[in-house]
C-alpha cells in the first residue's frame, strides 16, 4: 500500500501546475450553456493548447498514474472540463489504443489528442438500452465496406461529432453477443441524420441518430468482425472505471464552495446540514482513494480497469446527486432559480445513475460477476 | 503509487487469517458466547506470541517494527473473525504497560464518551489514553456491571468523571483507525456470509441470490465494504486524523448496515441466537460508539471543510 508518487511523477505534477497557472488566465470566457458548436470550439481549443504544451500524449502513452495526476491537477486548477472531448479522450480513444491496429492508432488518436476530432458514442438504441446486446442496427458487408442501417439514441454530442464509435449487428444468426462489431463511423457520411433531443435540463446535449445505408469502410472496424462485444467491454470498463476520476476532484472543489457559502449565509450553524456536508467530505475523500485503488490495479494488469469500476460508478453517481441536493439546501430559494449554476448541475446530476449503465445494471454486474450469484430475475 | 497490498502485506494477512481460522473458528466463537465473553487467556498469549500487540514496536523492543498499514490488516482479520477482547487498548498499551506486548497482561481502556469499560473482569489494568497515546491508570474501584448489548463484550460503567478531564482532546488516531479496520473486516465477513447463504438457500425453486432484490442487497454490501476498504487503507498509510475519522465513519456504516442486510438475507435464521449474524451486528454497534462516534466523525469532516478556506 503505497500512496507516494515517484520523483518523476511529482516533477510532472509540478510542471503541469505551473503551466496551468499561466495558461488558464489566458483562456477566453466559456460559451453559453447549450451552445454546442461554441462548446465544441472552446473544448477543442483547450485540448489544442494542452497538446501544444506537451500534454496531449497523457491520454495515450502515459502510465495510468500519470493520467490520474493529470486529471487531478487540471480539475484542482479549475481547468475546463473535457466536455465535447469526453468520448474521444476518455473511452473511444483508450479503446482504439488498446484494441486498434497501429494504422488505426495513427489515424485516429492524433486528431483526438490535438483537439481536431470530436467523437460520440453510438451504443444505445430505442429497443436496446440496458440490454445493449440486443442491439439491431445492422451492417451488411459489401466489398470493402459495411452498409449500416438502423437507429441510435441518447447519443451525446452527436450534433458536433466527427466520428462515432458505433456498435452494429454483423451476424443476425449468431447468439446475440457473438454477432456484434465495433466500427468507427464518420458522422458526415451520406445517410447519417442527427435529430437533437432536449434533456430535462433544457439543453440539447444528446440526440437521435438515424442511419440509412451508411457506407463505413471495413478498415474502420476495431477488433474482428463479430468480436465487437469484447471490444465493447473494454470501452465500458474505461467509461465506468476511469472516465469519471477527474470529476471526483471537481466535486471536492464544489463541496468546498458549498461549505463556504453555507458559512457565509448562516446555514452552517444547522448541525444536520453541517454534518451532512461533513459526511460528503468523507465520501469524496474515500472515492478518490477508490480511484487510486482502481488505477493501481489497472496499472498492474496492463491498463484496462476491472470490475472495480462498477463499485466506483455506483457510489460516485449517488454521491454526486447528494452533493447537489446539499447545495440546494444551502441555496434556499436559489434552489428554484435556474440561473444559479448549482441548480442546473443538480438537474444534470440526475443522469448519472442512468448514463453509462444504470445503477440497477451496475448492481447486477456486481452480484453476478463479482459475487458469483445466479443471474437475476 | 501502488495502492495494492505488497507481497509481505498479503502474506501477513494470510498468516493472521490462518491463525484465527485455526484458533478462533466457529466452535471457539460459540464457546466464547457460552462463556459470556470471558476471554481465553491461552489464546491471548498466543496472540501476543504472534505479534498482535507488539506489531508496531521497534524490533529492539521485541516488536516487529511494522506500521499502521500492517496493523490495520491484522485488525481487519480480527474483525472478520469476531475475535473478542480489548485488542485495540492492549495493542496501544504495548510498549508502555509491561506485559501488554507479549499478551501476559490484558489492558482495557475506559471510553470517555460513555465511561464504559470492556472486559473489566479479565483485564489486569484499566487505562485512559492521552491524545499523544500515553496510557494513564484509571481508578476503576467503583466499576458497576452493565448488561452488555454484545454477548462477546462484557461492559462495566465507571462513575463520572471517569478519565482525566481533557476538554477538546483529539481522538486517538491509531485507536480510531484500528477500530475502523475491525469494522471493515466485519463488513467483509457479513457480505461473504450473505452471498454464501444466497447461493445455497432455495425458495420458489431457485437460489434466493437469483432474486434481484436479494442480489442487489448483496451488491450494496460489497460497495460499502470496498469504499470503506479504500478509506481505511489510505487512512492507515497517511495517518492523517481527518482521513482516519472519515474512514471510521464509512467503516462503521459498512459494518452496521452490512450486518443488518445480512440478517435480512438470512431471514428467520438471521434472527436466531444460533447464527453468527447478530454477533456481527451487536459488535459493530458497539464499535461504532468506541473511540469516535458518527456525530464526532462528521463534525471533524465538517471542520476540515471549514479550514480549507
Ligand atoms: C445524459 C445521458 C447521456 C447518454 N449518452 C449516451 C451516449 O452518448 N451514447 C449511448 O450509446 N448512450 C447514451 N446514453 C444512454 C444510456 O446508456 C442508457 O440510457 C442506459 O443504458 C439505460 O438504457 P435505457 O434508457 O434504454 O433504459 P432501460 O434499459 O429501458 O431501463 C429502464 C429502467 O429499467 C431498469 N432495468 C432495465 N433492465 C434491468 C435489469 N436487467 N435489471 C434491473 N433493472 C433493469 C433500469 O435500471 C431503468 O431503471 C445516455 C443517457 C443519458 C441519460
Amino acid at each position: 500500500m503505497d500512496l507516494a508518487y515517484t520523483a518523476a511523477e511529482e516533477e510532472f505534477r509540478a510542471r503541469l501546475r505551473d503551466w496551468l497557472a499561466d495558461a488558464l488566465p489566458t483562456l477566453p470566457p466559456p460559451p453559453p450553456a447549450g451552445d454546442w458548436p461554441a462548446r465544441r470550439a472552446y473544448d477543442s481549443d483547450w485540448q489544442r493548447r494542452l497538446y501544444d504544451a506537451g500534454y496531449g500524449n497523457v491520454h495515450r502513452d502515459a502510465s495510468p498514474t500519470l493520467r490520474l495526476i493529470f486529471l487531478e491537477e487540471t480539475e484542482k486548477a479549475g481547468a475546463p472540463y473535457v466536455g465535447a472531448n469526453f468520448v474521444g479522450l476518455l473511452h473511444a480513444g483508450p479503446t482504439i489504443a488498446a484494441e486498434g491496429t497501429p494504422e488505426q492508432r495513427e489515424r485516429w488518436l492524433g486528431p483526438i489528442l490535438r483537439g481536431e476530432a470530436i467523437w460520440c458514442q453510438g451504443f444505445s438504441e430505442p429497443e436496446a438500452g440496458s440490454d445493449l446486446a440486443s442491439l439491431r442496427t445492422k451492417a451488411v458487408r459489401d466489398g470493402d465496406a459495411y452498409v449500416v442501417t438502423g437507429q441510435k439514441i441518447w447519443t451525446s454530442h452527436a450534433e458536433v461529432a466527427d466520428w462515432c464509435e458505433l456498435l452494429v449487428r454483423t451476424d443476425p444468426g449468431a447468439p446475440r453477443h457473438r454477432g456484434i462489431t465495433w466500427l468507427a463511423m464518420p458522422m458526415d457520411a451520406p445517410g447519417v441524420t442527427v435529430r437533437p433531443l432536449r434533456t430535462l435540463a433544457g439543453s440539447a446535449e444528446f440526440a437521435e441518430v438515424f442511419l440509412d445505408e451508411v457506407r463505413v469502410p471495413a478498415a474502420n472496424r476495431v477488433g474482428e468482425e463479430n468480436d465487437g462485444w469484447r471490444v465493447t467491454m473494454v470501452t465500458l470498463s474505461f467509461e465506468r472505471g476511469t472516465a469519471f476520476a477527474g470529476e471526483v476532484v471537481a466535486c471536492r472543489r464544489t463541496l468546498d464552495e458549498v461549505a463556504a457559502r453555507a458559512r457565509a449565509n448562516g446555514r452552517w450553524d444547522d448541525p444536520v446540514l453541517r454534518r451532512g456536508l461533513g459526511r460528503l467530505h468523507a465520501e469524496f475523500t474515500a472515492l478518490w482513494r477508490l480511484v487510486q485503488w482502481n488505477v493501481s490495479e489497472a496499472a498492474a494488469i496492463g491498463g484496462v480497469p476491472g470490475t472495480g469500476g462498477s463499485v466506483f460508478k455506483l457510489r460516485y453517481s449517488q454521491a454526486r446527486q447528494e452533493l447537489y441536493d446539499a447545495a440546494a439546501e444551502v441555496l434556499g430559494p436559489g434552489a428554484l432559480d435556474l440561473s444559479v449554476p448549482w441548480t442546473r448541475e443538480r438537474l444534470s446530476s440526475l443522469s448519472y445513475t442512468i448514463a453509462a449503465g444504470t445503477s440497477q445494471i451496475q448492481r447486477n454486474i456486481l452480484a453476478e460477476r463479482v459475487l458469483g450469484l445466479p443471474k437475476g430475475r | 503509487m501502488d495502492f495494492r497490498l505488497s507481497d509481505d502485506q498479503r502474506a501477513l494477512r494470510r498468516g493472521v487469517r490462518d491463525l484465527l481460522d485455526g484458533r478462533f473458528g466457529r466452535e471457539a466463537l460459540r464457546a466464547a458466547v457460552d462463556r459470556e465473553g470471558r476471554l481465553d487467556r491461552k489464546l491471548w498469549r498466543e496472540l501476543g506470541d504472534a505479534g498482535f500487540f507488539a506489531l508496531r514496536l521497534p524490533e529492539d523492543d521485541g516488536g516487529a517494527g511494522l506500521g499502521l498499514s500492517e496493523a490495520a490488516l491484522v485488525f481487519e482479520e480480527a474483525g472478520r473473525a469476531l475475535l473478542p477482547g480489548p485488542l485495540v487498548a492492549t495493542h496501544l498499551a504495548a510498549g508502555f504497560v509491561p506485559g501488554a506486548a507479549d499478551g501476559t497482561l490484558i489492558v482495557t481502556a475506559v471510553s470517555e464518551l460513555d465511561c464504559l469499560v470492556q472486559h473489566f473482569d479479565d483485564a489486569g489494568t484499566v487505562v485512559a489514553f492521552a491524545s499523544d497515546g500515553t496510557p494513564h491508570a484509571v481508578d476503576a474501584s467503583e466499576a458497576v456491571a452493565v448488561r452488555s448489548l454484545d454477548p462477546l463484550t462484557p461492559l462495566h460503567r465507571l462513575p463520572r468523571p471517569c478519565a482525566p478531564e481533557a476538554p477538546g482532546q483529539l481522538p486517538l488516531g491509531a485507536a480510531v483507525l484500528l477500530t475502523a479496520a475491525e469494522q471493515l473486516g466485519s463488513a467483509a465477513r457479513s457480505t461473504e456470509e450473505a452471498v454464501r447463504h444466497a447461493k445455497g438457500r432455495v425458495q420458489f425453486g431457485r437460489p434466493i441470490g437469483g432474486f434481484q432484490a436479494v442480489g442487489h442487497l448483496c451488491a450494496e454490501m460489497l460497495v460499502r465494504t470496498e469504499v470503506a476498504r479504500a478509506a481505511v487503507y489510505a487512512a492507515a498509510v497517511r495517518g492523517d486524523l481527518t482521513e482516519i475519522a472519515g474512514a471510521k465513519l464509512l467503516a462503521d456504516e459498512a459494518a452496521v448496515r452490512g450486518a443488518k442486510d445480512c440478517l435480512q438475507v438470512f431471514g428467520g435464521m438471521g434472527f436466531t441466537w444460533e447464527s453468527e449474524v447478530h454477533l456481527h451486528l451487536k459488535r459493530a454497534l458497539l464499535r461504532a460508539r468506541m473511540w469516535l462516534t458518527t456525530a464526532q466523525a462528521e463534525e471533524i469532516q465538517a471542520q476540515a471543510l471549514a479550514s480549507e478556506f
